[in-house]
């Protein structure tokens, strides 16, 4: 009971929440670095994902995508951060950008292929019957067909990154994370307890902004093809 | 005292390698120690996942009303960063092995219920009324028919979960608790490269090792999947 007290009574400190290291500036931080990792991840796995899946004949070098995904599961995301802040990329923001990033990756390209090699091969015939070159079957019937594939990577790979940040903590960042490595470092376990409520109030809301944005942003005909 | 002293340092002091035999040959004892840390936690929470995963997984099958909550509940866990639920658990159970261990069950959760409850739904239908024809009641369908059916795909549930709680040990290190991840974070803070590697090597090693046993227990318990030779 004295724990849940002291952690309101340091969540209801209008110290804690402005400043540069407030809970605001400190969520912003959190929320720019979540974007920062997921766009560096989107622009090398969406590229790489489409490829894949639209040239015939790549299911070869699609099992990367398997062997990416398993090592990543494997690989402790504390490894990379400390190996990347071991190394001239430096500790605090950075590496935990490109860790998170790199763990991101196989999530989208992942749902890239399989989005693009789950296009009906019928509506691809079609498609090239109609006379459509291979840049007009993937704009106009490969891609849209694929949104909601990629978008569910996406947003899989944002609500990880999100809940990744929080290590760049440990290893001089910034971030929400910081609440509560600073709350264990001086055994202020109220402060504790209200970072981790922040960060997973944080995870949560991200993830419902998210799912809403996903349905609203899907494609009217595909939404109904989905529900039949 | 680093910067004073970096100046007389013999040319080999100096040299920072990412592998090194005699870290690892001077520091046996302690490397061990803490990847015996690692390997209990990780086994005990599997199991303690598992003896709780697969009768939720059951509830939520046999009465399809509780699956909603159920997986919606795990979902919600799983969402929430382990530092952050380490973070709220530890001020209440004030131990970390504990804390680090109800954190990693937890995670578990959600990709083995999803799992055996895929097994459980996808079970041939065929086989369910034939055992339904042969006088099964629920429970003993349950038992005798639709679990061991669900086998594979429990034991793939479980393969996932393993793995990632190996890596998700690691970040038990902000409670003090994180096995190899205490390796690493040391290696960290004390820039020594070849403690961060070795530490980060074995993990890769417990993770393959422990999903190779996986797979074997998995044929083991399942036979007939292999004289079916499908595949």
């Amino acid at each position: 009971m004295n724990q849940i007290q002291a952690a309101f009574v340091w969540l209801n400190d209008p110290i804690n929440w402005s400043g540069p290291n407030g809970i605001l500036a400190l969520t912003g931080e959190h929320l720019l670095m979540t974007a920062l990792a997921v766009l560096l991840a989107a622009v090398v796995a969406l590229p790489v994902g489409i490829v894949l899946g639209h040239v015939p004949g790549a299911e070869r070098a699609a099992s990367i995508t398997v062997v990416l995904t398993n090592v990543s599961r494997a690989l402790p995301t504390l490894a990379l951060l400390t190996i990347f802040a071991s190394t001239a990329i430096g500790f605090g923001n950075r590496p935990t950008i490109l860790a998170a990033a790199i763990f991101a990756l196989p999530v989208i390209l992942a749902n890239t292929y399989a989005g693009l090699r789950g296009v009906d091969a019928d509506v691809r015939d079609a498609a090239r019957g109609m006379g459509l070159s291979g840049w007009r079957v993937l704009g106009q019937v490969e891609l849209p067909l694929a949104l909601p594939l990629i978008t569910a990577g996406l947003r899989t790979a944002t609500v990880q990154v999100i809940a990744t940040i929080p290590l760049a903590a440990l290893v001089g960042g910034g971030g929400l994370g910081t609440i509560i490595v600073a709350g264990f470092g001086t055994q202020r376990y109220g402060q504790v307890l209200a970072g981790g409520v922040l960060v997973a109030a944080l995870c949560l809301a991200v993830e419902g902004v998210l799912a809403l944005a996903q349905r609203l942003l899907t494609p009217a005909p595909v939404l109904a093809l989905q529900r039949s | 005292m680093r910067e004073g002293s970096l100046a007389q340092m013999s040319p080999e002091a100096a040299a920072n390698p990412w592998l090194s035999w005699s870290y690892v040959q001077d520091n046996a004892p302690e490397i061990l120690g803490y990847l015996g840390q690692h390997a209990g936690l990780t086994l005990q929470a599997i199991v303690i996942a598992v003896v709780v995963a697969v009768p939720l997984a059951a509830l939520a099958h046999t009465w399809p009303r509780l699956a909603g909550p159920i997986v919606g509940t795990t979902g919600v866990l799983y969402t929430i960063p382990s530092l952050a639920l380490f973070a709220v658990v530890y001020p209440f159970l004030r131990d970390r092995r504990a804390t680090v261990l109800l954190g990693l069950v937890l995670y578990a959760l959600l990709l083995l219920v999803r799992n055996t409850l895929v097994g459980l739904a996808t079970v041939d239908p065929a086989v369910r009324d034939a055992a339904r024809g042969l006088g099964y009641g629920r429970w003993r369908l349950l038992f005798l028919v639709e679990l061991p059916n669900a086998l594979p795909s429990v034991m793939t549930g479980l393969r996932l979960a393993a793995v990632s709680t190996v890596a998700l040990v690691t970040v038990g290190v902000v409670i003090g608790y994180g096995g190899l991840g205490q390796l690493m974070f040391r290696g960290f803070s004390s820039g020594y490269r070849a403690q961060i590697m070795t530490a980060t090597l074995l993990c890769l090693a417990l993770a393959l090792v422990i999903d190779l046993l996986l797979y074997l227990l998995g044929r083991a318990l399942t036979p007939w999947a292999r004289s079916a030779g499908s595949r």
